[in-house]
């Protein structure tokens, strides 16, 4: 599976140019040639992919076409569907989804008092926050300060974040860190203590804070361990998907319906407090796109909360990671830290020439990469025709010392090795991927949903804190420091709420207000999994 | 065209299909529709663990799914749950020592160093020496050979001494993250820094700038060098 003929002669010439390379630092983008290069070759940029929602919240407002497609989808429920009075689960605090956003809110939600019920598609921690590598941003150095920091995020974000969850974000970045530390997540650091940190796409300062390049498993792992330790107040539902949820006769919500994927039992579940915590949609595959994904990033959690009226921000713009690897086709797709670039190694063509600045944010890297592959045709073609560019991976072992890309990227050599690729000696082929979604439910600094009672959210469902472009190792950030503020305040709030007679009523008047936008023949929605499977005759 | 396909068996079911797939692609163009044993598809969940044997080869070999590629006549089975044990603790209330580890895990100390961990490993961890670092205490060497775990449970499920290893390997990580690891004082200091309220008179100073403002002081910032 190592690289064919003609990928290898591509590489001698990566080889000749590199002693250069690592001398001549290249030119950053200039702020006008950044906005030129993003309109012409970014796929949030391009019309086809897109159409104006028909109905609900948004209305009239832009989405991705797979994402208008589930938006305006069906419920899988009638209000009759189910007997409400039968309730199987009762509790304090529901949170739907197990991945960090979910397990950070059922902690603190346990903390303040709540008995907490975490339903979860798959298994707890089979989710994105698992794959995350690169690493978690906050300013903890002493020529850092969440002022720069929130300087850094504002301009990744092109100017459009929520100033205040901005705000919630940077401050809270060190206390979340040492909460991590605290839970006994091994961050990476000096043999003193000092953390080490380095640059990401877009930052001022060398910010980011690893744990090997398994950064988000490390913090997974961390956390599920921690909701094991209290199954006595946080009872964890597995293979459980929320498909709608409850609302009460006061117009509150008031829980959720899941279904067991295996043996599609529903389940009511009634709560004072909701928490959507079910993070992306990459399995969407927005404009075609392969995606970084886990299994189960369908973006349910933006149908359940749309459903019900909460509004969502920016829900048209998604991040393609630079990244992707685009060979082997076994892997196609699937992510190449950013930490690879961050540690020096330089994006290059078929000729072995840098055209684009290694730092750049990554929807500018992303659109020179596309850029070389598309209208200068520099890319590389893979045996499948796909293209890429190559991500001087090697550079990195000259920078820092020979033994560099073993020790702090572990994951990748061994993800490239499983199909005889060897990354301290070969550069990687990469392409865009699908990898997050920047936009999604407006939240408050709280976590709490504006205009629903009751209702919560955190994580990558949320929209607002990202602007329209997240920097790497905000995300991991963004999932604990909104998870914990949200299971912090629903807990709280389930102390004073007082819920009605349950009911299903809104899904029949969504159903109705479909037909009455005309759209035919909806999908059924949210769509849980992808169908990947063959459809055999 | 068929004469390109190759056949695997899913459990113990003929089914052919095209060379260079890994084996969860493959079970998909078989015809499934997985819910069980897919979860990141990425080599990092652990959800996949896979049984497999091949023609003319008596041993049971272990793959990940999503990280294998099919091979002709492979005898595919999936492991969707494995039942391990992981006792009742808190982090908070365990000191780290070996008699931690031995009082939570008593069959710790009947671990035979066969090494059949070792060779069940799709991350290729060593999981024998870090037992054995165990069973000497050191929890630190533990947490860090047994650091790229991704907790497929592949090794307990090997294991003739029914260890299981991998709830060991996250008790250790956990505790030395909590207690041994040496302490970031800059981190501590900026938690202070943030409690009594130092930032807030800069943030509020920041958030009050017109977006034209705030542009400028963005792309005038001074940048750290790589
Ligand atoms: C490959 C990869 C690398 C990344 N690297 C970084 C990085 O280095 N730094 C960084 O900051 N960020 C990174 N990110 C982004 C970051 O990991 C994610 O944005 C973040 O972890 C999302 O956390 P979450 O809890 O919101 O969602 P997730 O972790 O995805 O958890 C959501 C959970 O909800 C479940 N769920 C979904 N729908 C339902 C439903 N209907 N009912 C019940 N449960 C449901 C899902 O199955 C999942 O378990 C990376 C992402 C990927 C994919
Ligand atoms: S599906 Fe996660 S490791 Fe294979």
């Amino acid at each position: 599976m190592s690289y064919t003929p003609e990928m290898r002669e591509s590489i001698k010439k990566v080889e000749a140019t590199r002693p250069a390379r690592l001398d001549q630092p290249f030119p950053r983008l200039a702020p006008e040639e950044k906005e030129r290069l993003l309109e012409r070759f970014h796929p949030d940029y391009r019309a086809e992919g897109f159409r104006d929602i028909r109905v609900g919240p948004n209305k009239g407002e832009k989405a991705p076409n797979e994402l208008v497609d589930v938006l305006e989808g069906r419920s899988h429920l009638t209000s009759d569907a189910l007997d409400l009075t039968r309730i199987d689960y009762d509790t304090d605090v529901l949170i739907i989804g197990g991945g960090g956003a979910g397990a950070s809110a059922a902690l603190l939600a346990r903390e303040n008092g709540a008995g907490v019920i975490l339903a979860t598609k798959l298994r707890l921690g089979d989710a994105n926050t698992m794959m995350a590598q690169g690493g978690i941003q906050a300013a903890d150095k002493p020529n850092d300060s969440p002022v720069i920091h929130y300087l850094d995020i504002m301009g990744g974000g092109r100017f459009v974040n929520d100033p205040d969850l901005v705000e919630a974000l940077v401050i809270d970045a060190s206390l979340v860190i040492q909460w991590l530390g605290d839970l006994g997540v091994m961050f990476d650091k000096e043999p003193d203590g000092t953390m080490m940190t380095i640059h990401g796409g877009g930052t001022s300062r060398k910010r980011m804070h690893s744990a090997r390049d398994y950064s988000g498993a490390g913090i997974m792992r961390v956390l599920r361990d921690e909701v094991r330790s209290y199954p006595e107040h946080i009872t964890v539902l597995e293979f459980s998907s929320a498909i709608e949820l409850l609302m009460d006769d006061k117009g509150q919500v008031a829980g959720a319906i899941l279904q067991n994927l295996e043996t599609g039992e529903h389940l009511v579940v009634r709560a004072r407090c909701t928490i959507i915590a079910t993070g992306g949609s990459g399995r969407l595959h927005y404009q075609g796109f392969a995606t970084t994904n886990h299994y189960g990033a369908t973006g349910d959690g933006l149908i359940l909360g749309y459903r019900v009226g909460a509004r969502l921000l920016h829900q048209d713009t998604m991040q393609y990671h630079p990244t992707g690897a685009a060979y082997p086709e076994q892997i196609v797709g699937q992510l190449v830290t950013a930490k690879v670039r961050g540690l020096g190694a330089q994006v290059v063509n078929a000729e072995g020439n840098q055209f684009v600045y290694h730092l750049e944010t990554r929807d500018a890297e992303a659109s020179a990469v596309i850029r070389e592959c598309t209208e200068r045709g520099e890319g590389v073609e893979t045996p499948s025709g796909m293209l890429g560019v190559w991500l001087d991976s090697p550079m990195i072992n000259i920078i820092h010392g020979p033994g560099t890309i073993e020790a702090k990227l572990p994951a990748m050599v061994r993800q490239f090795k499983r199909f005889d690729i060897d990354i301290t000696k070969d550069p990687m082929l990469v392409y865009p991927t699908l990898h997050y979604q920047n936009g999604g439910l407006i939240l408050r600094p709280d976590g709490s949903i504006p205009g629903i009672p009751n209702l919560y959210g955190a994580g990558e469902i949320s929209g607002g804190v990202h602007g329209r472009n997240r920097l790497m190792g905000n995300s991991l950030l963004e999932i604990t420091v909104f998870g914990r503020r949200a299971g912090r305040a629903a807990a709280l709030r389930a102390k004073e709420v007082e819920l009605g007679k349950l009911t299903l009523a809104h899904v029949d008047e969504w159903n109705k207000q479909l037909q009455e936008a005309g759209i035919d023949n909806p999908i059924l929605s949210p769509i849980l999994l992808p169908d990947y499977a063959r459809k055999v005759r | 065209m068929p004469e390109e396909l190759i056949p695997i068996y899913i459990m113990g079911k003929r089914y052919d299909v095209p060379p260079g797939l890994t084996i969860m692609k493959a079970t998909e163009y078989a015809g499934y529709r997985l819910i069980r044993g897919a979860g990141c598809r990425g080599g990092f969940c652990g959800a996949c663990a896979t049984v497999y044997r091949t023609a003319g080869d008596y041993r049971l070999k272990v793959a990940l799914a999503c990280q294998t590629v099919a091979e002709p006549e492979m005898y595919i089975a999936q492991i969707p749950f494995f039942p391990a044990e992981r006792p009742a603790y808190k982090l908070d209330e365990l000191e780290p020592t070996f008699e931690t580890l031995v009082k939570l895990y008593p069959e710790l100390l009947r671990c035979l160093s066969c090494g059949t961990c070792t060779k069940a490993c799709p991350q290729d961890l060593d999981v024998k020496d870090y037992m054995a670092e165990a069973m000497r205490g050191n929890i630190a060497a533990v947490a860090d050979k047994s650091f790229d775990c991704i907790m497929c449970g592949l090794c307990a499920a090997r294991c003739p001494a029914e260890e299981v290893q991998y709830n060991i390997a996250i008790l250790c990580r956990r505790l030395y993250g909590k207690y041994l690891a040496p302490e970031a004082k800059h981190l501590s200091e900026r938690v202070a820094e943030i409690k009594t309220g130092e930032f807030d008179e800069p943030m509020r100073e920041i958030k009050s700038l017109s977006e034209e403002e705030l542009r400028q002081r963005y792309n005038e910032r001074d940048i750290e060098p790589a």
